[in-house]
C-alpha cells in the first residue's frame, strides 16, 4: 500500500481508537455513545439475526434503481440541454441553486402519484441524484477538447456519429465523476426519505430503533450505513484512479 | 438583452408545466397562483414570523461555525500537500454519507431545540467548505509559493497576499454549495428536532397534508434560496473574471 | 514498401500541364457581420501544385489558421473560391488529411487503434489495415509503443501518432497546422525531418502552417508568406531544394539568403501585427 493509503488508515484507525477509549473510560457517556467494539458487535448480531434483512433489501434495491434512473435521465436530459447554448445559459443559475431547495417537501406529491411506499422513495432519490448528474454532463462536454471536434469534422462525420464516437468516449471521465455523485445523492435522497416519512426500509429502521431507546440497534445498523458508504467510495475511487491513469486527461 | 428574455420564457415554461401539473392533480398541487396567494398569506400573518426568525437564528449560526471551521480545516489541510493527498478521500467519504444517520447522535448529544439545529446545519455544511476551500489552496500554483519566499514574507502574509486571493475564487464555490446545504441540514433538522421554525412549519403541514401550505412555504424557501444563489453565483462570476 | 502509401495520381479535370491541386481565389473570411467583424483573411489568391511541400508564414493572429481551416472545407470562406482537384470545396473533401497543433489522439484508444480508426471506420479489409497499420507504425518509430494509450506517450510521440493516423489514409493532400508549435526545439528538428520523410513516401502535397522561419526555409520548396491581419499572401519565396533533403540543409549556403529574405519581409509585417495589438 501506498505512503498516503497508510497514512490514512492511520488517521482513520486513531481516531476509531480514539472514539473507543473515551467510551469506555466513560467520558463519552453510554447513553450518548456507544464504543465502536459494541457498535461492530450489535451490527453482528443485527445481521445475523435476519430481522433487518428485509429492510436493506429493500433500500438497497431502491436506491440502484434511483442511480440507475439519475444516470440515465441524467445523461440525457444533460446531452440536450447542452446542444441548446441558449436554453443552458438560462437555466444555468437553477442547475446550480437546485440543492438549495427542499425538494423532497414534494414527497406528498410523489405519494399521490405513485402511492405510499417506494415508489415515492425511488423518487426522492432520483430528484437528489439527477441534478448532479446533468451537471457533470454539462461540464463533461464543455471539456470535450475543440480539436477533438474539428478532428470529427475531418473524418466527415455526422453529428450522430460524431457524438457516440468521438465526443461520448472523450467525455467519459467526467461523466464518471457524475456518476460517483449521483450515487452518492440518490443514496442519501433515499436514506434520508425513509428516516423522516417512511415505514420500512434502512433509514425507518434506524429511526424506529432510535424512537424506542433501541441503541444497540441503531447503532448497528448506523455501522452498517458508514461501512457501506465508506466501501462503495472506495470503490468507485480506485475504478476512476484506473480510468484516469489510462486516459491520461 | 437577449439573456433576459430567455430568463423570462423558460420561468414562463416552468409555471406553465406548474399550472398543468396541477390540473392534473389537483389533490397534490396547489396551482402557481394559489400557492403565491398563500404565501403572500403567510408571510402577512404574525403566527409566521417567529418561526421564520428561529429558522434564520439557527441558520445564521450553523452558517458562521460551517464556513468557519471549513475554511480553517481546509485551508489548513491545503498548505501540506501530503495532509491534503490524505485528507481528500476521507472528507469526500464524509460527504456522502447520508448524515441523516448522524441525527440520532447529535439529538442524544444536544437534545430537542436550537443547539441541535445548529449542529445538524453546521454538520452538512462543513465538509463542502472544507473540501473547496483544500483545493482551491491545492491549486495555488508552486511558482506563487516560492515568489513569496523570495520576497521573504511570513506565514501569515503568504496566507493574507498570495494564498487566499489566489483561491479566492474556488472558495467562493465551496461557499455556495455550503450556504445551500446548511441551509438544508438546518430545514431537515428542524422537521423532528423543533418545535419552532419553517422546517417544522413543512413538517406539520405534511402531516396533515395541508398542500396549499406546503407549497407556500417551498415557494417561500426558494425564493430565499435562489435569490442568495444567484448574489453568490453573481459574485463567483465576478471573482472568477478578476482571476482569469 | 512504399507503395503501400503512394497515392494514385489522379487526373483531374481541367487542369492540365499546370498541375494545380488545389487553388484558392479571391478568398476572403469575416467573422460576424460585414461592418464590424473581424476581417481574418483580406483576398488570398494561392496555387498549390501536386506534390509540392508549401509552406505559409506570417506573424501572429495574420490568419494563418482559418486560411487552413477553408481550404480544408471546415470553414466556409466569406468571398472567394476554393478548387480542390478542379472542384468547388463544398465541406470537407475526400483525400485530405489535417494534423493540427493540439494533441487530436483520441485517449480511450490505443496508439493502433488510434492509427487504425479511420480506416476500420471506411470498412478497409482487415489484412490491408494491419499492413498500413505495420507501415506506419514503422515509418514513425511507433512499433514499440502500438499497445500503448497516448497519455504514457510524450508530446512529440502523440504527434507521430496523429500524423500517423492521417498518413494511412493515403491522403493526396495534407493539411498541417502548426503541428510541432507545442514541441521543444530538438524535437522540432527531428519531426521536421519525419515529416520530409512522409511527404516522400507519400507523394501527397503538403500545406504547413508554421510561425518558425527556419522551419519554414528548412523543409518546403515554397514558402508563401502572409502580411498581418487581415492577412494577404504578400511574398512568395522558392527555395530549389531537390527532393531527397532533410534538417541538415541548413548547411547550405542559400539557406542564409532564404531565412534572411523571409525574415525581412515577415518582421515589417510582424512589427505592425504587435501595433495592432494582435497576436494569439
Amino acid at each position: 500500500m501506498s505512503r498516503v493509503g497508510l497514512l490514512r488508515l492511520l488517521v482513520v484507525g486513531g481516531f476509531v481508537v480514539a472514539l473507543e477509549v473515551l467510551c469506555r473510560t466513560g467520558v463519552i457517556s453510554k447513553l450518548v455513545l456507544l464504543a465502536p467494539s459494541d457498535m461492530a458487535v450489535h451490527l453482528v448480531r443485527v445481521l445475523m439475526s435476519r430481522k433487518a434483512d428485509a429492510d436493506i433489501l429493500e433500500s438497497l434495491t431502491d436506491v440502484v434503481l434511483a442511480v440507475v434512473l439519475s444516470v440515465i435521465g441524467g445523461f440525457t436530459i444533460g446531452a440536450m440541454i447542452h446542444s441548446f447554448p441558449r436554453l443552458r445559459r438560462a437555466i444555468d443559475p437553477f442547475l446550480a441553486s437546485y440543492y438549495a431547495l427542499p425538494f423532497f417537501a414534494f414527497y406528498p406529491l410523489f405519494i399521490v402519484l405513485f402511492g405510499l411506499g417506494r415508489g415515492a422513495i425511488v423518487a426522492i432519490g432520483v430528484l437528489f441524484g439527477i441534478v448532479a448528474m446533468i451537471i457533470s454532463t454539462l461540464t463533461a462536454f464543455d471539456r470535450i477538447p475543440r480539436v477533438l471536434v474539428r478532428t470529427a469534422s475531418v473524418y466527415r462525420m455526422g453529428p450522430v456519429e460524431a457524438a457516440l464516437r468521438v465526443k461520448l468516449p472523450s467525455a467519459i471521465p467526467f461523466l464518471f465523476t457524475g456518476f460517483k455523485l449521483a450515487i452518492a445523492y440518490a443514496f442519501i435522497g433515499v436514506i434520508a426519505a425513509e428516516f423522516i416519512m417512511a415505514t420500512s426500509g434502512l433509514g425507518y429502521s434506524i429511526s424506529y430503533a432510535f424512537n424506542n431507546f433501541d441503541n444497540g440497534t441503531m447503532y448497528g445498523l448506523m455501522l452498517f450505513v458508514i461501512v457501506l458508504v465508506t466501501v462503495v467510495n472506495a470503490v468507485f475511487h480506485a475504478m476512476e484512479r484506473r480510468l484516469l491513469r489510462r486516459w491520461g486527461r | 438583452m437577449k439573456r433576459a428574455l430567455d430568463l423570462v420564457l423558460l420561468i414562463a415554461a416552468g409555471l406553465i408545466a406548474w399550472e398543468a401539473m396541477h390540473l392534473a392533480a389537483p389533490f397534490a398541487l396547489t396551482s402557481p397562483a394559489e400557492s403565491v396567494a398563500k404565501a403572500w398569506a403567510m408571510v402577512l400573518s404574525p403566527a409566521f414570523w417567529p418561526h421564520a426568525a428561529e429558522t434564520a437564528k439557527a441558520f445564521a449560526y450553523a452558517l458562521l461555525l460551517a464556513v468557519g471551521g471549513g475554511l480553517a480545516l481546509g485551508l489548513s489541510l491545503g498548505l501540506n500537500r501530503t495532509s491534503a493527498e490524505v485528507a481528500e478521500p476521507i472528507m469526500i467519504s464524509a460527504y456522502s454519507l447520508p448524515k441523516v444517520t448522524l441525527y440520532p447522535v447529535i439529538l442524544l448529544i444536544f437534545g430537542l431545540g436550537l443547539p441541535a439545529k445548529i449542529a445538524f446545519g453546521t454538520i452538512h455544511g462543513i465538509i463542502p467548505v472544507a473540501i473547496f476551500a483544500m483545493n482551491a489552496v491545492r491549486n495555488v500554483a508552486p511558482v506563487h509559493f516560492k515568489t513569496a519566499r523570495v520576497l521573504r514574507l511570513t506565514r501569515w502574509q503568504t496566507l493574507a497576499t498570495v494564498v487566499v486571493p489566489g483561491a479566492l475564487p474556488e472558495i467562493v464555490s465551496g461557499l455556495r454549495i455550503g450556504f445551500s446545504v446548511t441551509l438544508l441540514g438546518v430545514l431537515i433538522g428542524e422537521m423532528f428536532a423543533s418545535q419552532r421554525g419553517v422546517g417544522y412549519v413543512l413538517m406539520a403541514a405534511i402531516g396533515v397534508h395541508d398542500v396549499p401550505t406546503i407549497m407556500a412555504t417551498i415557494v417561500l424557501l426558494g425564493i430565499v434560496a435562489v435569490s442568495a444563489s444567484a448574489f453568490l453565483l453573481w459574485l463567483d462570476h465576478r471573482l472568477h473574471h478578476r482571476a482569469a | 514498401m512504399t507503395a503501400a502509401l503512394r497515392t494514385e495520381a489522379v487526373a483531374a479535370p481541367g487542369d492540365g500541364g499546370s498541375a494545380v491541386h488545389a487553388r484558392m481565389r479571391g478568398v476572403t473570411r469575416v467573422y460576424g457581420d460585414a461592418a464590424t467583424g473581424v476581417r481574418a483573411l483580406a483576398e488570398i489568391d494561392l496555387d498549390l501544385r501536386r506534390g509540392e511541400f508549401y509552406s505559409v508564414i506570417g506573424p501572429s493572429g495574420c490568419g494563418k489558421s482559418t486560411l487552413l481551416d477553408v481550404l480544408a472545407g471546415l470553414s466556409r470562406p466569406t468571398t472567394g473560391t476554393i478548387e480542390f482537384e478542379g472542384r468547388a470545396l463544398t465541406g470537407v473533401p475526400d483525400g485530405i488529411g489535417v494534423v493540427f497543433q493540439e494533441d487530436a489522439s483520441f485517449a480511450w484508444l490505443t496508439v493502433a487503434d488510434n492509427i487504425a480508426f479511420g480506416l476500420r471506420r471506411a470498412g478497409v479489409e482487415p489484412a490491408e489495415v494491419a499492413r498500413r497499420l505495420d507501415y506506419a507504425l514503422r515509418l514513425m518509430g511507433l512499433v514499440d509503443f502500438a499497445k500503448s494509450y497516448p497519455a504514457q506517450l510524450s508530446g512529440g510521440m502523440r504527434q507521430r501518432v496523429c500524423i500517423a493516423r492521417t498518413l494511412v489514409m493515403q491522403p493526396r493532400m495534407i493539411l498541417l497546422d502548426e503541428p510541432f508549435g507545442a514541441l521543444d526545439a530538438q524535437t522540432r528538428l527531428i519531426m521536421g525531418d519525419e515529416l520530409l520523410k512522409v511527404w516522400r513516401e507519400t507523394g501527397a502535397t503538403v500545406l504547413l502552417i508554421t510561425h518558425a522561419l527556419d522551419e519554414a526555409a528548412m523543409l518546403s520548396d515554397r514558402i508563401g508568406i502572409m502580411s498581418a491581419r487581415p492577412g494577404r499572401i504578400i511574398e512568395e519565396v522558392v527555395t530549389h531544394w531537390p527532393r531527397e533533403r532533410d534538417s541538415r540543409i541548413a548547411a547550405e549556403h542559400s539557406f542564409g539568403d532564404i531565412t534572411t529574405r523571409l525574415w525581412s519581409v515577415l518582421r515589417e509585417e510582424s512589427l505592425k501585427s504587435v501595433r495592432l495589438g494582435g497576436g494569439a
